[in-house]
């Protein structure tokens, strides 16, 4: 089936839910309403014409105010069938701030890292998601780094994220080529003056 | 008797006989040359790491022998980037070592956080930030010729310490950078 009739097909069983078909791109996409994400998920893999039994990847992308348009994010829902060989791609528009989703972890398992992933790096909730914690990085981390108005911090536990204009210094000098100006006398971790 | 210089060295020394050197020509002889690094690898430059390792370069040339355990290990060779969530790991590993315990900084990204100096939310931006690093290998990862040299470096700087006596505290690398280690649990 072609991506029109896939389109079709989940427009004519949500009606108004799946709409503005993209049909000239290069893996044409349809939106999907954010509440109805779960719901559209679950019949395309149920559905024996769509049958899309893999969930090849979900992402998102932060789109920021620029110029005159609507700041949003967007998640990218790329749909695999193994059985029909065919491919779609479900869009979903969500607000920047404080944006929550239905889960499409009952439908595929898979989607249980990647929608931790997701909401670790852009900080987009999953409601009905069974452990949503960080993936990547530590639990004790603050603010969510792919998101467009991340600003790094100056410290992570102790230890610069910012480069310090004494490290460039150093690096500079050529003090990191070779061997170091660290006198590494094996006592020296515990010497007291 | 026949002195063949090209039989087994027992054979130069068959006859009861003395050798004079220094405590620290010994100890120091014996620490360059079974440097046991730690089994530990962060990233791409692991695989340069490994392929040292391996027959072709082969570091037990060296007395090499990768230790799987750092109570057992002299030499941490820090191979790849190290992100900041590894790096609290970094430290408690090096920690774990006794002493005397050498660091190898292998490659950019844990020289001085490599590409990812300026856009990197998640990267140390060297790893002598959180351990003292004796040797450092520029290279996008280093070929293993230049991990091989700086071994030899460090070796050198081996034969050169001083094993009985005390020096007086570093001003070298740490003096900035050792504030943040306080922090890390």
């Amino acid at each position: 089936m072609d991506a029109q009739g896939l389109h079709d097909l989940l427009a004519g069983k949500f009606g108004e839910r799946v709409s503005a078909f993209q049909a000239d791109a290069l893996q044409p996409w349809s939106v999907v309403a954010p509440e109805a994400i779960a719901e559209v998920a679950a019949f395309a893999k149920a559905d024996p014409a769509l049958a899309f039994d893999n969930l090849m990847c979900l992402g998102a992308v932060d789109y920021p105010a620029i110029k005159e348009s609507v700041p949003r994010m967007e998640l990218v829902y790329h749909l695999y069938s193994y059985t029909h060989r065919h491919l779609h791609v479900l869009k979903v528009m969500l607000p920047r701030e404080g944006a929550s989703v239905p889960s499409v972890e009952s439908v595929w398992g898979v989607a249980n890292w990647h929608e931790r992933e997701v909401f670790d790096m852009f900080g987009i909730g999953f409601t009905g998601h069974s452990d949503l914690r960080r993936i990547l990085l530590p639990d004790d981390w603050e603010g969510h780094p792919l998101r467009k108005d991340w600003v790094d911090p100056e410290f992570y536990t102790g230890m610069h994220v910012r480069p310090t204009a004494q490290m460039a210094e150093r690096f500079q000098a050529g003090e990191k080529i070779g061997i170091g100006p660290f006198d590494f006398t094996p006592f020296n971790a515990h010497v007291d003056e | 008797m026949t002195n063949s210089i090209t039989g087994p060295i027992q054979n130069r020394f068959s006859e009861t006989s003395l050798v004079f050197t220094t405590v620290d020509n010994v100890v120091n002889w014996a620490r360059k040359s079974s440097l046991w690094p730690m089994t530990f690898g962060l990233a791409c430059c692991a695989i340069e790491m490994m392929a040292t390792g391996a027959s072709r370069y082969d570091w037990d040339r060296f007395g090499m022998i990768p230790r799987g355990t750092p109570r057992q290990s002299d030499l941490m060779i820090v191979a790849g980037t190290v992100t900041l969530k590894m790096a609290t790991r970094v430290k408690r590993l090096f920690e774990q070592m006794p002493e005397p315990k050498y660091v190898i900084s292998m490659g950019s990204c844990s020289n001085n956080g490599g590409p990812y100096w300026k856009h990197g939310y998640h990267v140390l931006k060297g790893v002598d930030e959180v351990v003292p690093v004796d040797v450092y290998v520029p290279g996008c990862p280093p070929r293993p010729e230049a991990l091989l040299y700086g071994v030899m470096k460090l070796q050198e700087r081996i034969q050169e310490d001083h094993v009985l006596r005390r020096r007086a505290a570093s001003t070298g690398s740490l003096a900035g950078a050792s504030m943040a280690i306080e922090a890390i649990k």
